[in-house]
């Protein structure tokens, strides 16, 4: 048995007067899933604020002459389209078009690019990069020394505003402020997130997460910033529809299916699953990620088969009561045959063939559509 | 400190179980369950009239994150099932041994010695420490 992992806030999940943090075994780290309970701090990031420990993330640096043209030939989405200081939602694939990681793409300076991919999946990307690295270019895992915070929700960025010395109402989604100082610590802050909500990402060295994680929740507890865990940024991401790897991406699931072919750029030139890639989307797809709703009572779950005509036709990668709309959802991969909307279909929950039907996603859209920062993955 | 009461008998899978009268007993979840589970939003009780046996699943809890099993402690035919629960599975969380009870179970034998096969307060105590 290994020793599960902790990021360096862990000792604030131990302490006393403190809400009690639950933590979990989440892909070999120890981490909280709920504070106050995951419907609480579901409502704060939606109506508020909350503050996550997303500390287990990875980060890479990659660097060199040849660090874009690396970045590109690795990568779906087009990286020369970046300027520095921006930062977009990307994929890795295999030569098959199946999925290695989602992630961000910080473009820092020329020769300079930030990767933040899924915890589960640091030894695998960088394994994957590492192998297929040119000359010219460097890769350099900064995950163990990198600390990230995330405060999520309508208040962030009056919250944040207070703390930084930097005019963070100036800045724009999918762009990022490096050496910016918040609370007196240096940190890298971008307007991305993964809940649906405005917000930002907060990059610091592990040894000032602690610092900034007590001054962040004290300066914010007026307007009702809370903690939040792993189990309200599942609920908040899977209402705006942004997806998990592992559950709508794997490596037998290609971003075409998952609904994200505006992340692929076909035309950009080559990249690793381009052929395959353009063969799907060529031929058309047989199978693609769509929105379930419960019809009949029940809730559906990751990995329930889904039937139509007495057949299976997929199964869900993600469904939960959602907290927002109190509504039995689903993300489902289905046969494209059966993903047309108001599609009838069946979940089998726990042996019992239940009905819903096929609706529209995201099921949740904030309603200021500014569009400030969330990344979808 | 999660909340055991001491009129009540319990089950290694966290349900209690309370006598009321004559050969009924009621049963629901305890108040550790209940915080373990979390946020309670769906609740599916067995039909009334159905017969049961002790340590069958008779329904399901489901939380936000995850679905448990309810299992029935006692052997006997289910007369009544909290309804409410349809609407308000949250009374779960908030009272749990009151109005988020779930079910109630007519025993065939005495209720002496369905309830001498649980767990004492002490006994449960020990279990959830």
């Amino acid at each position: 048995m290994s020793q599960l992992q902790r990021t360096p806030l862990f000792p604030f999940y131990q302490k006393e007067g403190g809400p009690a943090a639950r933590c979990i075994d989440f892909g070999g780290w120890e981490l909280p899933v709920q504070f106050y309970g995951i419907g609480r701090e579901h409502d704060a990031v939606r109506m508020k604020a909350g503050l996550f420990d997303v500390s287990h993330m990875g980060e890479f640096e990659v660097s060199g002459p040849q660090a874009e043209s690396f970045v590109q030939q690795m990568t779906t989405n087009d990286v020369s389209r970046l300027a520095a200081g921006q930062a977009q939602y990307t994929l890795m694939c295999y030569p098959d078009g199946g999925v290695v990681d989602d992630l961000l793409v910080y473009k820092r300076s020329a020769e300079h690019f930030m990767l933040v991919v899924n915890a589960s999946n640091i030894a695998k990307d960088f394994a994957w990069l590492n192998v297929r690295l040119p000359k010219g270019a460097e890769l350099r895992d900064r995950s163990e020394t990198t600390a990230l915070l995330a405060l999520q929700g309508p208040l962030s960025e009056s919250i944040l505003s207070r703390l930084a010395d930097a005019d963070l109402a100036a800045l724009l989604p999918f762009h990022f402020l490096d050496g910016v100082e918040v609370c007196g610590k240096k940190a890298l802050v971008s307007r991305t997130g993964y809940t649906g909500e405005d917000g930002f990402e907060i990059y610091c060295g592990a040894a000032d997460a602690p610092h900034l994680w007590e001054q962040l929740l004290t300066a914010g507890e007026p307007d009702g910033l809370i903690p939040a865990g792993l189990g309200a940024r599942d609920t908040l991401r899977f209402e705006a529809r942004l997806p998990l790897y592992g559950q709508e991406l794997s490596d037998t699931i290609s971003p075409l299916e998952a609904g994200l072919g505006m992340f692929v750029k076909l035309d950009k030139g080559d990249f690793i699953g381009r052929d395959a890639l353009a063969e799907q989307k060529t031929k058309g797809l047989k199978r693609k990620l769509v929105g379930i709703e419960m019809i009949d009572r029940g809730i559906p779950r990751a990995h329930y088969t889904v039937h139509a005509n007495d057949r299976q036709i997929g199964e869900v990668t993600t469904g939960t009561q959602s907290p927002t709309l109190k509504r039995n959802l689903g993300l489902a991969l289905l046969d494209i045959a059966h993903t047309g909307l108001h599609s009838e279909v069946w979940v089998d929950v726990r042996g019992k063939m239940l009905r819903a039907e096929v609706v529209s996603t995201p099921f949740y859209k904030r309603s200021k559509p500014a569009d400030k920062g969330e990344k979808p993955g | 400190m999660s909340d055991i009461r001491d009129n009540r008998f319990y089950s290694e899978e966290h349900e209690w179980a309370l006598p009321t009268e004559g050969q009924i007993i009621r049963i629901g979840i305890t108040d550790y369950a209940q915080c373990q589970l979390g946020d309670i939003v769906f609740v599916e009780l067995p039909e009334v009239g159905s017969s049961v046996t002790a340590g069958d699943s008779v329904g399901s809890i489901e939380s936000v994150k995850t679905v448990s099993e309810l299992y029935t402690p006692v052997s006997g035919t289910v007369v009544r099932v909290n309804d409410k629960l349809i609407d308000a599975p949250e009374a779960v969380n908030s009272d749990p041994y009151e109005d988020g009870w779930m079910l109630e179970v007519e025993v065939d034998g005495s209720v002496e010695e369905e309830i001498g096969k649980l767990l004492t307060p002490d006994r449960y105590r020990t279990v959830t420490d």
